[in-house]
């Protein structure tokens, strides 16, 4: 870090904003009752499916599934 | 050598004090439709409106009054919603990093960056109250209040007992933490919940 101002404690352990507030996001939904809860978390899924390239074709695709915290 | 600097600083700063770099809602709405393309269109294609362009759709944000208003207007977003949009409220208070900030009518502009905490917004007798996990609040020079966050539920929509559990779990996760890392994400963790169990409480 090239500035030497203060900092927040989980700028300082090398955390980014984003995933920063990715994690406080995750928290929240956590903590919600229960329709809205699995609803909020559901939103947060990305689907999508990667094959690597052999020779010219595509092997066969796995599909993943991510949560945006992960990222 | 430098005898024309000082003079070019100070009539520099000079002219720079009366009036400071204007805000962007001092500045004239930009046209949403060029009017050269829009004569080209017509004369290929009379019997068509032209496409419209993002801005178009846009709507102008008035000027800075020279009173005080009455009103706040506040849009509120997330990724995935829009919680409020244009509404007028009296007051909004959001949990700024420096503090509960309270913005009325005629807040001077500034950025605030959001922690989690307890957002309320007052329409008279009306209290509306929003938990926050984090994001920021844009306020303009013209009344008007942008709030983004990246989650933000109503609080009856909390479950006590979650938070209380989760507050437990992350006490004893910054007590056993060992790199920086899980100890910031334990702190993360402890800051959230239990801005959630005052936001229940308070």
């Amino acid at each position: 870090m090239s500035s030497t101002a203060a900092v927040p404690f989980w700028r300082a352990a090398g955390m980014t904003y984003i995933s920063y507030s990715n994690i406080c996001a995750n928290l929240v939904r956590n903590c919600l009752k229960e329709p809205h809860k699995s609803e909020a978390i559901s939103r947060e899924k990305v689907h999508f499916s990667l094959s690597k390239w052999v020779d010219g074709k595509p092997e066969k695709p796995n599909c993943h599934v991510y949560k945006l915290s992960c990222f | 050598m430098f005898r024309q600097a000082t003079a070019r600083l100070l009539s520099r700063s000079a002219a720079a004090s009366p009036k400071a770099r204007p805000f962007s809602t001092d500045l004239e709405s930009a046209p949403a439709a060029d009017q050269a393309f829009v004569d080209a269109w017509k004369k290929v294609a009379p019997n068509m409106d032209p496409p419209k362009t993002p801005l178009s759709f846009m709507k102008p944000r008035p000027p800075t009054p020279s009173s005080i208003p009455s009103k706040l207007i506040v849009n509120f977003s997330l990724p995935y919603a829009s919680e409020l949009s244009g509404k007028e409220v009296d007051m909004v208070i959001v949990p700024a990093t420096t503090g509960q900030m309270g913005i009325l009518p005629g807040h001077v502009p500034t950025i605030a960056e959001l922690k989690p905490g307890l957002m309320t917004v007052h329409e008279g007798n009306d209290v509306q109250k929003y938990f926050v996990s984090s994001g920021f609040a844009l306020v303009h020079a013209n009344s008007f209040a942008d709030i983004i966050a990246v989650e933000a539920v109503p609080v009856d929509r909390i479950d006590p007992t979650l938070v209380q559990k989760g507050l437990a779990e992350f006490t004893q996760k910054l007590n056993s933490a060992s790199t920086e890392l899980e100890k910031a994400e334990a702190q993360i963790g402890l800051d959230v919940h239990s801005a959630l169990s005052s936001a229940l409480s308070g």
